[in-house]
């Protein structure tokens, strides 16, 4: 006879697995098998009728590091990242201190700034359509009562990714700024009272214990950032198709075109596993940092 | 001087973050020719809305998105409490392991891997139908995390005490747990509505017809430039695409706030 501990044990397991089992099979079936399927794919041909796919190793990764387009594509995500995410996080913390500070309307400006945020991708494309268009859009508007020439803002390889940028900055600043909302809500009024006895100005009680204090937040949002600027594409449907010429086209749109667009899969997904092993790199950076934080409590 | 500065900044940055939203609403009332020209005195008209009603099946599409939702938030609440639950209270070995690979999938999203998620869910039969959009969404790590924790801060003696009283698992689990979790259960539905609400890319690419298109796609199609309308048309359906939503935000704005902030802090 098995002693009740050990059959208690087993029947927790038995337990355990079941309530799982729901949510692993589906993760398995559309995270876990797409993720190494997109890796098997990636090391085959094309295959066509004529030529049956076949094993081609790293081919896929060296044809797409011969096109020039692919650097292109790469360098304009980087700089994508490189410009949303610290004006986003820069702003959202300028709203939050702001939507914090005794002014008056405050209940006013909290909600200008979180709108945004709830709004659809593809709908935001299509308001800030209405600024960028050419000739008659509210941009050029204004800048010819300035007597500035008027910019095809959309249209032009020189504008067309900050044209992007600035989208998505408006969309994603109101989020970020709910984080540093909450961080500051748990900051202890004490502190305030203790700078003004030594009589600190108010930038140098921002600058050197509220900032300090943000930091986690900061983390936690520089890593939403980061997901974001690959994963934010909707509005280059609407707005440019990723054109003119290539100027604004980011790498999941990129992805997009090559599986559904040139029915080119094992170059869409010799690119998913780039992108993956990116987001990888990302996560564990979150990890290492998160463990950094602990030693110090 | 310096605090009415600020002030201004505030509030002429609050000006330019809804101008978007506010131009799109003065030219939906409006026909193309003020809008373009800011006529500020020119007369309101439904036109708009009437030639954006009448240009695609919007009725069908609304419905579309929002049984898509619902049908997301019934998978994710099944799932996730399920899952949840066994994480947080449910001892037996490998758990923490699997839990680790679970979270895992908060970095690879279902955006990223479209190329192979469109292979299977065509295996499964899936194309061009509400389940297939929201399948790769259900089992949501996000979810998981998030009905772990909230499991986690309930008290073992309730447990212990429903059990006491005869309650099997999953009946500790409905009658115990689900309702201690309610914030958690409605924070966890605001952000997942409005996020399934304004989700484009797969839904995009699993639909091929109007039959399981949600408003997203439709109103991209909608506004595509071979189509020709204008823009006072697009931002009539735009306004009323995101009219539903965004009354509903600002009637529960406290509470939208809150959620995310429940869902993201944690």
């Amino acid at each position: 006879m098995t002693d009740p501990f050990t059959l208690e044990r087993r029947r927790k397991a038995i337990h355990g697995w079941l309530l799982l089992s729901p949510a692993l099979i589906l993760l398995s079936v559309f995270a876990l098998y797409p993720s190494i399927a997109t890796v098997w794919t990636s090391l085959w041909s094309r295959g066509t009728r004529r030529n049956p796919s076949e094993f081609v190793g790293l081919e896929n990764y060296q044809y797409l590091f011969d096109d020039p387009t692919f650097w292109l594509v790469a360098w304009n995500n980087f700089l994508y990242a490189a410009i949303t995410i610290p004006i986003s996080i820069a702003l959202a913390l300028s709203m939050a201190l702001w939507a914090n500070s005794k002014l008056p309307v405050r209940g006013f400006i909290r909600t200008a700034y979180f709108t945004p945020t709830v709004l659809p991708m593809i709908a935001a494309a299509n308001l800030w359509l209405f600024f960028y268009t050419p000739s008659f859009g509210v941009l050029n508007q204004i800048g010819a009562i300035f007597g500035a020439a008027p910019v095809n803002w959309l249209g032009q390889p020189s504008t067309s990714l900050w044209a992007i940028c600035a989208v998505t900055i408006w969309k994603e600043s109101g989020f970020f700024m709910i984080f540093y909302l909450a961080a500051l809500q748990t900051i202890p009024p004490d502190l305030k009272e203790a700078s003004d006895i030594e009589g600190a100005s108010a930038w140098t009680y921002t600058r050197r214990i509220v900032l300090p204090l943000l930091m986690p937040t900061t983390l936690f949002i520089l890593v939403n950032a980061m997901i974001n600027s690959v994963k934010l594409i909707d509005h280059l449907f609407i707005l440019t198709k990723g054109g003119p010429s290539d100027s604004s086209k980011l790498i999941l749109y990129y992805i997009w075109e090559h599986a559904f667009a040139y029915f080119d899969r094992p170059s869409a997904a010799a690119m998913t596993v780039l992108v993956l092993a990116l987001l990888g790199a990302v996560a564990a950076f979150q990890f290492v940092m998160l463990e950094k934080r602990t030693h110090y409590r | 001087m310096s605090r009415k500065f600020e002030a201004a900044m505030a509030i002429v940055l609050a000006l330019l973050w809804i101008s978007p939203l506010l131009f799109a609403c003065w030219a939906a009332f409006h026909n193309v020719s003020d809008a373009v020209n800011f006529r500020l005195t020119a007369p309101l008209t439904l036109d708009n809305f009437r030639t954006a009603w009448n240009g695609a099946p919007w009725f069908q599409y609304f419905m579309n998105t929002f049984l898509l939702v619902t049908l997301i938030l019934i998978g994710q609440f099944v799932l996730c409490t399920l899952a949840g639950f066994a994480f947080a209270q449910v001892r037996f070995k490998g758990r923490d392991t699997v839990f680790v690979l679970v979270l895992l999938q908060l970095f690879i999203l279902p955006e990223v891997l479209i190329v192979e998620n469109y292979r299977v869910a065509a295996s499964l039969g899936l194309i061009d139908s509400l389940l297939g959009i929201g399948a790769p969404y259900m089992a949501s790590a996000f979810g998981i995390f998030l009905m772990r924790q909230a499991f986690k801060s309930i008290p073992k003696d309730l447990d212990e005490a429903a059990r006491v009283e005869g309650c099997s698992t999953l009946g500790v689990l409905w009658r115990v747990y689900v309702p201690a979790a309610r914030p958690t259960y409605l924070a966890y539905a605001l952000v997942s509505v409005s996020t399934h609400w304004n989700n484009f890319l797969w839904p995009l690419i699993v639909t091929n017809s109007d039959s399981a298109r949600p408003l997203t796609v439709g109103l991209s199609l909608f506004g595509a430039p071979e189509n020709g309308v204008d823009i006072s048309v697009i931002s009539a359906a735009t306004v009323m695409m995101i009219a539903p939503l965004l009354i509903g935000f600002l009637i529960f704005q406290r509470q939208f706030v809150q959620a995310f902030l429940t869902a993201g802090v944690k």
